[in-house]
């Protein structure tokens, strides 16, 4: 008998641990983020077509110092690694994780409290293997295993860029992480198994415009760190690539080629424009982290380099996801009998109807446009009330613009006012809650 | 900012005065003279014609022209004043026109501040006598002139409408036919008035003579201001209170189409350009670097705690009867401390101010409270005699204090001084609200001893700034801040051995007076003090304070009319706002004004608070518009509950957190209670009415929350996670 | 160089397209019943009409505005529902400061157009995007109420 409990928790544990270790592995080998693409990826050097690295051939012949901002633009290191009203590049912006916070470090040459005295290698060590200079391996949220594909010029040209900065003085803040988290040296391990450590590597078989793509998707853009959700050991899942992930609480949708939850029915046209200028017609704003990532990176790019991101994008196969289709126009009447949500209606009618019209349809301007727009059609709601909390933009000329409401409004009513606005605009009405609100506000 | 050089000048003032309202005039009134021929090219009006007094210019034909020596911020008073002069000069308010008084002290004077101001609910208070003598003493004058061209005694004459009649023969002559020689004659001493029953406008509802202009947009506010070749300014401060401008390179605005100039200050930058937008489009494409200087590290947490800490260091004794530390070393105690944070004014019309700055002369076309310190503030950055600035005072769109300070305007000289032409600098609401000089923060400490459900002694510890020290400093007498000690000094209790005592502590941040001036602070927490008493010893808020008021009868009246109109006593119905329902009073006694007012509010379980009526009972004695006076008590109530509710400026970093209406929360209609005002039958002296509904509501509102929650928030405004139904 | 029509005038404008119409009005036209607020659609002050439907000037690039009308408060009592609206607002004494007053009535005016007799639901949802420093609410709600009488 107990030879036999033995005996079967040994084949248990058996089960489990080959389970485990096949689940482990069904994490670690998996393909790369563009095995999709028909074609053999060659090495860089092998390659014959017009160089997918570096800046595009309009500033092939501009001094260095601007393509270095080119190529730092590429890579938008600058979002990260600014804190809110510091200065740029001195680090400081807080990342709330599961298990911390973390705070990203000074990249300005400041020789003590940046990177001044730092080498090429370790300049490259740090870019391409997540390792610093004193050995230690930095977290993931550092998208290192994109980056690792950056060549050794295109880094050497950030290098450049961000050595001939202003030194900001501005020590590093050590981040919160506890155990078992803050034992850096799991990271070398996690480095092992998901940092690929390889140069881009091209395609022939598909167009010098697709290579491009891929390259600025990435290599640089790292456009999956937040669009590609996560396995259990917090590794891109390239099996679902680019079906949708988190970033600071904000929703990174599907931008696979879904024609439902991802980008699979916008035009090439829609795409260029909202990746250059934030916005497309009917389709809503980049806001969040996306509106960083157009502000900060993509907005500076050449028209050839956002063709070429946008070729490659919709070549990438369809995830299916949980999202509903997009629902139709709003009645002009504020009246609706099936929205029973007084407090959100309330708060509509006074803060967000003179912009967004009883239609959604935007009163003075398209931007303003809430019908047809992937985040009011979320039953998740998440991103319709961080842009209630943190509003976008800024009241600048040529980005759009919203207030941030979070400061005085409660969660109880940021709630209902996001509830009441996907339910009058959307496809399903959200159900937040006070608390989801908390821990929106807890998450950026 | 210099000292106010006409403040400076104020001699002697008794406080006593400037507490109690009394009507000390000042300076002779009545001296005919010219004023200044006008050179706005603004649409605004002109006196015109003969000049009977400084208040009344009769032309030949037209309108009467009556100077207004207070200033239209929406509260009424171009209507009241000129009641006031027609009544005694025998016109119909369609016959005259209002016209801004320019910076004129000896004659515009304000009778208890001295200076020329507009502010503290005094207009009407102030005005009326001096007005209506005015009117008298004009019509007096025009009789007279008939009279001697008659050759009838002027007893003979009778006047209505502008028309001197003498019914013995049939004659009659429009005012208009005699100004001329009238404004000749010799000004008589002590006319007489009417009485109370020969009024035919005041006390009566009088149409408003502001708004008909108001309401087809014809109205000039000082922001509306055009002068042929004027230019636009937008202009930014430090993001950091008081930092200074450290580097700016002005290349990138002066690249863009329309900018004519950047303007840089130690402490300003600005743009001036073809239009405003312009202007502040070019202001935000400058990286200018700041040197953030000493407030750097400024901080909300810090600044609430100095003040606490500073409420316990030493004051000075405002009123002292009996032994109260005494009794309250005693024990029975009951005590509290209520605190108040900073405020903005958020008027609707930003800050603005247009300037032609030009051969040794300026002319300034601006909305404000205080013209004659404008004046001296602009010929002190100009260095040129006050007399070679010229103030064309507009109406303004709202006030509720900020537009009593002229800092703003001494900014905009020092930008049009650098500025070629008559500019016009307008302040981005995100300015208005940095730029600010805030309502300070208060802090109220108070105990009280209670034997057998008595109050025995009292004592009040009001912690803040003093704003008349700067302001009116003949006004700031043995370290006691009249203003900021009103309402703690003389409530309208008998709470036994009293001592009140005042704390003057300064933080560095900018202060001013704000709707409600220091009654705000003192009778928000005198009232909330009461309610935290009523609780302690199971008195209802009601019978507690008619037990209190034994000895005052005309407030105990105002009190029994709130609480009967509200229905005090009774159960609330359920409401859809919020399951928790509660009902709290409040009573004052300042701006020599007696209001009550009873409050009702919802609960949710998170912790919003609506308000869903709000019921005031008003003594102000003898009323010249009562429709006005229900306006103002039903605007102040609105203006207090946004307040109470939502308001605050805070501080990190050194900056000022708050940027627009997105996070200045404002009451929207959307939100409003049901307001029933009862005005009480009076023939007591007037008192004011324009900040006591913003005073009185605050109270009432925290006061019925207690009642709904059975939690007395002490630092204001309501926080709804300390009162969500989880707490 | 664009053409816009206000209060059935046509104006030729020289402000670049991205101009909100609000600074198009006051600082090139001169019509400055139409106010500066907020710059950010949260108050109303600057509230016109484009084509009888209510729209905050501040956020109207002028190059977007095309071929539609423009009334401003100089215009609206052209109207019936504008005129009724400014009457009534004078019969029951609306205003105080009045800086808010040409939002609020170019706001009513729209909605009375729209809906001849509004509820208080209906007033709320044209009314609660303009704000009133001085706190006429009150009677905002009745001069509705009022002028749809009339």
């Amino acid at each position: 008998m107990k030879r036999k409990v033995i005996l079967s928790l040994a084949a248990g544990a058996a089960v489990l641990g080959a389970a485990a270790l096949g689940l482990t592995g069904w994490m670690v080998f998996q393909p790369g983020p563009y095995a999709f693409a028909t074609g053999k990826p060659i090495p860089l050097s092998a390659y014959h077509g017009p160089s997918p690295t570096g800046v595009p051939a309009e500033l092939a012949s501009a001094a260095p110092a601007a393509r270095g901002a080119y190529v730092a633009a590429m890579a938008d290191c600058q979002a990260c690694h600014t804190a809110p009203g510091g200065k740029p590049f001195a680090g400081g912006r807080a990342f709330v994780l599961p298990f911390g916070t973390i705070y990203t470090p000074n990249l300005t040459p400041d020789p003590e409290t940046g990177i001044g005295k730092w080498t090429d290698a370790q300049f490259l060590n740090a870019v391409h293997r997540g390792i610093a200079p004193d050995g230690s391996h930095y977290y993931p949220a550092f998208p290192y295993p994109s980056y690792t594909r950056l060549s050794d010029e295109d880094v050497l040209a950030i290098k450049a860029h961000l050595f001939a900065l202003p030194p900001v003085k501005q020590a590093n803040r050590p981040n919160t992480f506890g155990f078992p988290y803050n034992q850096r040296w799991l990271m070398a391990i996690w480095s092992a198994l998901f940092n690929p450590n390889e140069r881009f590597r091209p395609v022939p078989e598909q167009s010098p415009e697709w290579n491009r793509g891929a390259y600025l998707v990435e290599a640089a853009g790292h456009c999956g760190e937040c669009h590609t959700p996560r396995n259990l050991m917090q590794a891109l899942d390239q099996r679902a690539k680019f079906g949708g992930g988190v970033a600071e609480g904000w929703t990174a949708y599907n931008i696979s080629s879904d024609k439902i939850s991802g980008i699979g029915d916008w035009s090439a046209q829609e795409l260029a424009s909202y990746l250059s200028s934030g916005h497309a017609h009917g389709r809503g704003v980049a806001s969040g982290p996306m509106g960083e990532a157009v502000e900060l990176s993509l907005s500076h790019l050449t028209k050839a380099d956002i063709g070429a991101i946008v070729t490659y994008l919709r070549s990438v196969p369809s995830v299916k996801g949980d999202l509903p289709a997009l629902a139709g126009p709003a009645p002009a009447t504020p009246k609706l009998a099936r929205i029973d949500n007084p407090v959100g209606k309330r708060i509509f009618e006074g803060n967000c109807a003179s912009c967004h019209a009883w239609t959604g349809a935007g009163a003075a301007r398209e931007e303003a446009q809430l019908t047809g727009v992937r985040a009011v059609n979320d039953p998740g709601g998440a991103n319709v009330a961080l842009m209630i909390l943190h509003g976008s933009g800024g009241p600048t000329p040529h980005r759009p613009y919203m207030p941030d409401f979070g400061k005085v409004y409660s969660n109880d009513e940021i709630a209902a006012v996001t509830n009441y606005v996907t339910a009058r605009f959307g496809t399903e009405p959200s159900q937040l809650t006070a608390d989801d609100i908390a821990r929106l506000r807890a998450a950026n | 900012m210099p000292r106010d050089p006409e403040a400076m000048q104020a001699g002697t003032l008794s406080r006593r005065a400037v507490l109690r309202g009394g009507a000390a005039v000042l300076g002779g009134l009545f001296i005919g003279i010219e004023l200044p021929a006008g050179r706005a090219r603004a649409d605004e009006p002109q006196a015109a014609g003969a000049a009977l007094s400084a208040f009344v210019h009769v032309p030949a034909q037209g309108r009467v022209s009556l100077i207004m020596p207070a200033v239209e911020m929406g509260q009424g008073v171009y209507t009241s004043q000129a009641m006031c002069m027609a009544e005694e000069l025998d016109v119909g308010l369609d016959q005259i026109e209002a016209i801004h008084a320019p910076p004129d002290r000896e004659h515009y004077g304000h009778p208890i501040f001295y200076v020329q101001a507009t502010g503290g609910s005094t207009t009407t208070m102030a005005w009326t006598e001096p007005l209506r003598r005015a009117g008298a003493t004009a019509r007096a004058m025009l009789v007279a002139a008939a009279a001697a061209e008659w050759s009838v005694p002027t007893s003979e004459l009778v006047t209505a409408r502008g028309v001197i009649t003498h019914p013995g023969s049939g004659r009659a002559q429009r005012y208009g036919d005699v100004a001329d020689r009238a404004a000749r004659m010799p000004t008589p001493a002590d006319v007489p008035l009417k009485s109370p029953e020969q009024f035919r406008l005041i006390g009566t509802r009088a149409r408003r003579i502001d708004t008909p202009d108001k309401v087809v947009g014809k109205a000039v506010y000082g922001i509306d201001v055009r002068l042929p070749g004027m230019t636009f300014a937008a202009l930014t401060a430090s993001p950091v209170l008081g930092g200074k401008v450290e580097h700016v390179d002005e290349a990138p605005a002066l690249a863009m189409p329309g900018v004519r100039q950047v303007v840089v200050l130690d402490d300003i930058v600005a743009v001036v350009a073809d239009n405003t937008w312009i202007a502040e489009q070019a202001l935000r494409a400058l990286d200018i670097a700041w040197s953030p200087g000493a407030n750097a590290a400024l901080d909300q947490a810090q600044l609430w705690a100095d003040t606490e800490t500073a409420a316990t260091g030493p004051g000075v004794t405002v009123r002292k009867e009996g032994d109260a530390t005494g009794k309250l070393a005693a024990g029975a105690l009951v005590e509290a401390a209520y605190e108040l944070p900073f405020l903005a004014h958020t008027s609707l019309e930003t800050q603005n101010c247009t300037l032609h700055v030009h051969d040794g002369a300026c002319e300034i076309w601006v909305g404000t409270q205080v013209p004659g310190y404008a004046q001296a503030g602009a010929a002190q950055v100009l260095g040129i005699p006050p007399e070679k600035v010229t103030v064309h005072n507009h109406l303004i769109g709202g006030g509720f204090g900020g537009r009593l300070e002229a800092g703003p305007i001494v900014t905009a000289t020092r930008i049009a001084q650098k500025v070629a032409g008559p500019v016009k600098v307008i302040w981005s609401r995100e300015q208005d609200i940095r730029q600010d000089m805030f309502r300070p923060l208060y802090h109220n400490r108070l105990k009280a001893r209670i034997e057998n459900d008595r109050i025995t002694a009292w004592h009040h510890r009001v912690t803040g700034p003093s704003i008349l020290a700067r302001w009116l400093p003949p006004a700031f007498k043995d370290g006691i801040d009249s203003d900021a000690i009103d309402g703690a000094a003389e409530p309208p209790y008998a709470l036994g051995d009293m001592l009140v005592e005042y704390v003057r502590h300064e933080n560095g941040v900018p202060f001013s007076f704000w709707r409600g001036v220091g009654p705000n602070s003192t009778v928000f927490s005198v009232e909330s003090f009461l309610d935290l008493i009523a609780r302690k010893s199971g008195a209802d808020p009601v019978a507690l304070r008619r037990g209190l008021l034994q000895k005052n009868p005309r407030a105990r009246a105002v009190l029994d009319a709130a609480a009967a109109k509200a229905g005090w006593g009774t159960p609330l119905a359920a409401s859809a706002f919020g399951a928790r329902r509660g009902r709290g009073v409040a009573l004052m006694h300042a701006f020599g004004s007696l209001l009550a007012c009873v409050a009702e509010v919802a609960v949710t379980d998170g912790g919003d608070v609506r308000v869903t009526k709000v019921v005031v009972a008003a003594d102000i004695g003898r009323i010249i518009n009562p429709d006005t006076v229900v306006a103002q008590v039903e605007g102040g109530v609105v203006f207090g509950i946004a307040t109470v509710l939502h308001n605050r400026i805070t501080f990190a970093g050194g900056r000022v957190e708050q940027t627009n209406f997105n996070d200045y929360r404002l009451l929207r209609i959307n939100e409003m209670p049901t307001i029933e005002v009862e005005l009480m039958a009076s023939t007591e002296k007037s008192g004011g009415i324009g900040e006591p509904g913003t005073v009185i509501v605050q109270p009432a509102v925290a006061n019925a929350v207690f009642a709904a929650t059975g939690v007395q928030l002490t630092r204001m405004p309501l926080d709804a996670s300390l009162i969500a139904r989880s707490v | 160089m664009t053409a816009i029509s206000v209060n059935r005038k046509t104006y030729e404008i020289n402000a670049t397209e991205d101009t909100p119409l609000l600074w198009v009005l006051r600082d090139e036209l001169g019509l400055t019943g139409t106010k500066f607020g907020c710059g950010i659609a949260q108050c109303g002050v600057c509230t016109v009409h484009v084509d009888g439907m209510a729209v905050r000037s501040c956020q109207m690039p002028v190059g977007t505005v095309g071929e539609r009308a423009i009334t401003t408060i100089e215009g609206v009592g052209e109207t019936s529902a504008g005129a009724r609206v400014q009457k009534a607002w004078l019969d029951l004494e609306v205003v105080q400061c009045g800086y808010c007053q040409p939002g609020q009535i170019m706001s009513a005016a729209a909605l009375l157009a729209a809906n001849p007799d509004p509820d208080d639901e209906a007033i709320d949802a044209a009314m609660a995007g303009n704000l009133c420093r001085c706190g006429t609410y009150v009677r905002i709600r009745q001069g509705i109420k009022h002028a749809a009488r009339s």
